[in-house]
């Protein structure tokens, strides 16, 4: 937390912060519902397991990826809160 | 296999070469000195060991090789008394450096578990040796009961057997082992949390780089750093096979080129020499006089990896060896994840085809861009190191690989393997469990 301690510092606006997604090797087993809610970020490889590059997720797809980590049935899409620079 | 050294740089394989057993206590003093431990909490002796560490730049021998000391810190930080896991796995077919090491000087490993042990509060050690290594096992077990006759049982010291696989001797694994029985990898976002058996933190060390810390602790940083590199100091220990007279395990001096230590172990005419293990790289004829070093073999595209050299001799065909291997390598998945339990066998079957000379013109193109599908998608980083063999094999036997993509596979496609693989795999990494994903929903 910075020095100006508020609002503003503990509840960063939305366009400040984002998620980047990973995959849990382990966990996932292909299900592949994640890339259909968000084909802009997931795709599958050729045996239908998940491909995320690990970038921070444009601020106007957070939503949508917060619903395709809750929607995996195997819980295998973890978002990790990033915050951006600017 | 046998023990070689070369002069003025045994240090871990200084000393009489066991004739039958390995050499007791008194020889092993008579050998390398004695040493002297603190009281168990004297921070300061532990600083300083932490320190002469640090200065001479020990990078870790089980094939990452980072910075030995470096995993001591957040190990020392934590509250619960961590215990010490001694990596004697060898899960690497092509490497027989760390039963050499136990059998020519156990209680030089045993003296560094004693002073890792000491500087991180650890009141127990288990030594890990793979299920099928007897003589291994019972190099440790004697030389901990000898050590009990003395009176010196500062530690708990235990022999553990996880189940021989390539992937069992990766330290998640190995902590998997011992917590639940199941040697299996586990997925680290964050590499400097420590590893944990059951609330205990646990640190990881090979035993030839607990050798290491031994002889550091008797003779000081800059003892260490008269042999090696400024960046990768020390000497170490080399398995050399392949198409070579002394087949065997040599002590060498970090940095010293590639082609002295193959002709040293009397190497033929080459074609190419795989670096590094199953999981490392191929290393071609134009780069042998390459110091074997992690900076240097990084530079030509290659790779460090667990001390191995594997001479492959000139007529044979790299494909072919690259081809085994992939397999080899698919079956030892521990069957966690998809692109690993999937994308292996796909890899070693697209290799096969190259091999025989019947494949479809784009079949160079489907190794490369299954390799990328491939790579760093594992909890583990056991589908990166075939990646990383096969696309060296695709470089280093470019022209090879073309020919045979053409229908024209080279003269040496049908000789006999150079490299050795062990025995079909019997059962998954596990016996509690099988490799799920392999007969998941997918697989149809």
């Amino acid at each position: 937390m910075n020095a100006q301690s508020g609002l503003a510092a503990r509840r960063p606006t939305p366009q400040r912060v984002s998620v980047r997604l990973r995959v849990d090797p382990v966990a996932c087993d292909a299900y592949g519902f994640c890339a259909e809610l968000l084909p802009e970020r997931i795709t599958l490889d050729e045996w239908g397991y998940p491909m995320v590059d690990g970038t921070p997720v444009e601020p106007s797809l957070v939503a949508v990826a917060t619903r395709a980590a809750a929607e995996c049935p195997r819980r295998a899409i973890v978002l990790e809160q990033v915050r951006l620079a600017g | 296999m046998t023990a070689m050294t070369l002069d003025a740089t045994a240090r871990l394989l200084a000393g009489p070469a066991g004739s039958g057993g390995s050499p007791d206590l008194a020889t092993h003093m008579a050998t390398h000195g004695p040493l002297t431990l603190p009281g168990l909490d004297d921070e300061r002796w532990r600083a300083g060991m932490v320190r002469a560490v640090t200065e001479s730049g020990l990078l870790g021998r089980g094939g990452g090789g980072f910075p030995a000391g470096a995993k001591w810190d957040a190990v020392r930080r934590t509250a619960r008394r961590p215990i010490l896991v001694v990596n004697a796995m060898e899960s690497e077919p092509a490497s027989a450096k760390d039963r050499v090491l136990l059998a020519h000087a156990p209680h030089l490993v045993l003296d560094g578990a004693e002073v890792v042990a000491t500087v991180v509060g650890a009141n127990d050690i288990a030594f890990c040796v793979a299920v099928d290594n007897d003589v291994t096992a019972t190099a440790i077990e004697s030389a901990i009961a000898e050590r009990a006759g003395h009176g010196l049982t500062r530690f708990a010291m235990t022999v553990h057997r996880p189940p021989h696989r390539y992937v069992s001797g990766e330290e998640s694994a190995l902590v998997s082992w011992l917590t639940r029985g199941m040697a299996l990898p586990a997925l680290r976002v964050d590499k400097s949390v420590p590893l944990q058996v059951g609330r205990r933190s646990a640190m990881v060390h090979n035993a030839e780089t607990l050798a290491q810390v031994a002889l550091i602790a008797r003779h000081g940083p800059a003892w260490f750093r008269r042999l090696g590199t400024p960046d990768a100091p020390g000497s170490t220990l080399v398995t050399v096979t392949g198409a070579v007279r002394h087949p065997g395990v040599l002590e060498v001096e970090l940095g010293t080129p590639v082609i002295d230590i193959l002709e040293r172990a009397g190497a033929t005419a080459l074609s190419g020499v795989l670096v590094g293990g199953y999981g490392g790289s191929w290393l071609g004829s134009s780069h042998l006089a390459t110091p074997f070093a992690p900076g240097a073999l990084a530079a030509v595209g290659s790779t460090h990896g667990v001390g191995i050299l594997v001479a492959l001799p000139v007529g044979s065909c790299g494909i072919a060896e690259t081809a085994r291997i992939a397999r080899y390598m698919a079956g030892e998945s521990a069957g966690q994840c998809g692109p690993c339990v999937f994308g292996l066998p796909a890899i070693a079957g697209d290799l096969e085809q190259l091999w025989s000379g019947r494949a479809d013109a784009s079949v160079i193109d489907r190794i490369e861009s299954r390799s990328a599908m491939v790579d760093g998608r594992g909890a583990c980083r056991h589908p990166d190191g075939v990646v990383r063999l096969v696309r060296s094999a695709l470089s280093v036997f470019g022209d090879d690989a073309r020919a045979h993509a053409a229908g024209r596979p080279c003269a040496g496609h049908s000789a006999p393997s150079v490299l050795t693989l062990p025995t079909a795999p019997t059962g998954p990494a596990s016996a509690r469990r099988g490799t799920a994903k392999a007969t998941s929903r997918r697989a149809s």
